[in-house]
């Protein structure tokens, strides 16, 4: 089973094959590193950029204006923050000039905590990122969404933005993407760099890869159950589904959907698992002021006041400067299964 | 590219024709008097701020005149500022569409009434989109001069920024990026250096020449007076010829006037600074290549022409509110965001726009 690092190496090997990707670049993004986290090793057109977040961002916009389909990294989202003016041009230079200019551009990053990464290895971006029209945002939480989305983003005519939970990136996904190689530790030698001299390393991308794609804007319902919805992405997915199958124990079902885009996102799932439990938490790891859970939370008391049975909530990060280093500092900061398991078993629980 | 062959000889000197020096001339009343009009139109109630070129038209005018003009790899990419106008001006872009964006109507051909005035976007003739965010044009410029370089040929990217833009990182990010050792990019980098940051003395920000930054990269550099079309058209030549044929950069610092001030929001009021028209107009009397009385006539008939283009913008509508939905996505552009329906613009069952 592909590793979610495995599924975007693979998705952008794809790429560049199929759907006319002509540059994959940013700090570390070609040889001899391949990505911090390997996402990048072995790409025909990864290359190494300069450490300058914004010439990284502009370049990529310059790069789609001429015609080209660029893949930018930003290491970290952490290092994101200097570009924002840059991520507004991407996106409004369409609306400003009329329609006249379309910039097809994907901007990866990783983001989250997870990882011990303290306070500039650990960031969210999505409340952020949510507040810039114009952007496609997307979040997997498992390695075949990671593909496909991927796949989705390399199609799209606008700019994407691909967010990766950087704690996801070595788990393995229980199901396979197509054309995957089902003994994992051949998919490893064939793809995946040797440690150590990689001059002389090629690649073997599997042959049977497709354009198995995840349809920017749609969510996925991951359980279902009748009293209650909870709804998540990224790092803090996985937190429900463990949180929702242990529930089960007490006899509490609950409606899991990864929204798996952020924008534009999938109120209709939404909007129906609510119409059906009446009741809603949603769980991200971003700081919980203005966090995109929170426009969410509107939008459901706005449209479901008089149908919901309880208050609706939002699970977040706590409103500090940043993810301390220290583990205590860190579960402090941004919701833990614990977090998630009590916040649901309220949720269900409480009464009407 | 061949009306630019016919004029300029091997040296990347023109042949200074009657025809090619009235012809840069009109250009530059053109300019002047569009922006004349626009600044009219301010003080009217017929726009709300203006930023723009008066000043610059001896260093611009050359410059649009010697743009290989088209869509694609192969032709010129254009990253400009909003003193840009005598470029687009000299390229072919009409006066009347740079008041239809003054007065922000729906006819604007650049934004639809969305940006300031002289921020243009012509995809047919590859000039970017602009924005007021200053000198993030020269950090989107390395993304086209990457793509000219991989393609070969001769295209190349030019940008265009003002010497208050240096001062911002995407100046160094331009010169970093466009000399990596074995991945130098065809850029002609074009800063007008009117002394000014807003109203912040350059000198007071920065101690050493512009050019000498771009010469501390190894990019060959010219520091010229902007305010002479001789001067700049013979540098703006010679650049175009390097990055041409050697696909990698060169910069210009010229030094120009800002006749009007930073924008409207100064006044935009006339300052006493070199008018490089009046010296250009000096040139062609003293060379008998027109009378006075023929210049005066240039100046009045494109007065006129720009009187009338007001009445005719003064007319028409602004664009629609709902039209704030269109082209928020690129695609379908014919489709947009209904305001009667339930869903919402970051819906996305809502295909407005997308």
């Amino acid at each position: 089973m592909a590793t979610m690092a495995q599924a975007i190496r693979m998705a952008l090997a794809y790429g560049e094959q199929h759907l006319g990707v002509t540059d994959i670049f940013g700090e570390d993004v070609g040889p001899p590193l391949g990505g911090v986290f390997t996402c990048t090793q072995g790409l025909q057109t990864a290359w190494n950029s300069p450490l300058d977040e914004r010439g990284i961002v502009g370049a990529a916009i310059g790069l789609a204006i001429a015609g080209q389909r660029p893949v930018a990294e930003i290491q970290f989202c952490d290092y994101i923050f200097n570009t924002i003016d840059l991520l507004k041009l991407a996106t409004n230079s369409t609306w400003s000039s009329g329609g006249e200019f379309n910039f097809p551009m994907v901007i990866k990053t990783t983001t989250g905590s997870g990882v011990h990464g303290s306070i500039y290895h650990s960031h969210s971006f999505d409340a952020i990122a949510t507040h810039i029209p114009g952007w496609k945002i997307v979040y997997p939480s498992n390695a075949v969404d990671a593909y496909g989305l991927m796949i989705a983003a390399l199609k799209d005519s606008n700019p994407v933005l691909y967010l990766e939970p950087k704690a996801m990136l070595r788990n393995k996904c229980a199901e396979r993407i197509p054309g995957e190689p089902e003994d994992e530790r051949a998919l490893r030698d064939m793809i995946d760099a040797p440690l150590g001299d990689r001059k002389n390393w090629k690649p073997k991308w599997p042959e049977g890869l497709t354009d198995f794609t995840v349809p920017i804007g749609k969510a996925k319902l991951c359980r279902t159950g009748a009293d209650a919805t909870v709804v998540s992405y990224g790092r803090t997915l996985p937190l429900c589904l463990d949180a929702a199958d242990a529930l089960v124990k007490e006899g509490i079902h609950y409606d899991v959907l990864d929204l798996r885009t952020l924008m534009p996102y999938d109120w209709d799932a939404i909007a129906q698992s609510i119409k059906k439990t009446g009741r809603v938490l949603f769980v991200n790891e971003d700081t919980e002021i203005t966090n995109f859970g929170e426009h969410l939370l509107r939008r459901t008391v706005d449209e479901f006041f008089y149908e919901l049975r309880v208050r609706p909530r939002v699970l977040a990060g706590k409103h500090v400067p940043g993810v301390g280093m220290a583990p205590t500092l860190e579960d402090a900061s941004v919701p833990q299964l614990p977090d998630v398991l009590r916040e649901m078993r309220e949720l269900a629980t409480e009464p009407e | 590219m061949d009306e630019r062959k016919n004029r300029t000889t091997q040296n990347g000197m023109p042949d200074w024709t009657p025809q090619l020096q009235l012809r840069i001339h009109d250009l530059m009343v053109t300019t002047r008097t569009v922006e004349e009009q626009a600044i009219r139109m301010v003080r009217s109630g017929d726009g709300w701020f203006w930023i723009g070129a008066p000043g610059e038209e001896a260093l611009s005018a050359p410059l649009g005149l010697q743009v290989r003009k088209g869509q694609g790899l192969d032709n010129d990419y254009l990253h400009l500022h909003y003193r840009s106008s005598p470029i687009v001006l000299a390229m072919g872009a009409q006066p009347i569409d740079i008041l239809r964006q003054m007065g922000a109507k729906a006819t604007d051909p650049f934004s639809r009434g969305r940006n300031f005035v002289n921020h243009f976007a012509i995809r047919k003739w590859n000039v970017a989109p602009m924005a007021p965010t200053i000198e993030t044009q020269f950090s989107i410029a390395i993304g086209t001069g990457i793509a000219q370089r991989r393609h070969g040929g001769t295209g190349i990217t030019i940008v265009n920024g003002g010497d208050g833009g240096t001062h911002e990182g995407d100046f160094a990010t331009c010169l970093v990026w466009s000399t990596r050792p074995g991945n130098e990019l065809p850029i002609l980098m074009v800063t007008a250096n009117n002394k000014y940051a807003i109203s912040t003395g350059s000198c007071t920000q920065h101690g050493t020449p512009i050019v000498e930054r771009a010469k501390a990269f190894g990019i060959p550099s010219r520091s010229i007076d902007g305010n002479d079309v001789y001067s700049s058209w013979k540098a703006i030549a010679e650049g175009m010829e390097y990055v041409r044929s050697e696909r990698k950069p060169f910069f210009i610092e010229a030094s120009v006037s800002r006749l009007n001030g930073h924008s409207s929001s100064s006044g935009a009021n006339r300052v006493e600074e070199e008018d490089c028209i009046l010296r250009f107009e000096e040139k062609l009397l003293h060379q008998e290549l027109a009378t006075r009385k023929e210049l005066d006539r240039v100046w009045e008939k494109r007065r006129e022409e720009m009187a009338q283009a007001y009445e005719i913008v003064k007319s028409e509508p602004f664009p629609p509110g709902e039209d704030i939905y269109r082209y928020i996505f690129a695609e379908p552009k014919d489709q947009y965001y209904d305001p009667g329906s339930k869903s919402q613009p970051g819906d996305s069952n809502n295909k407005g726009g997308r």
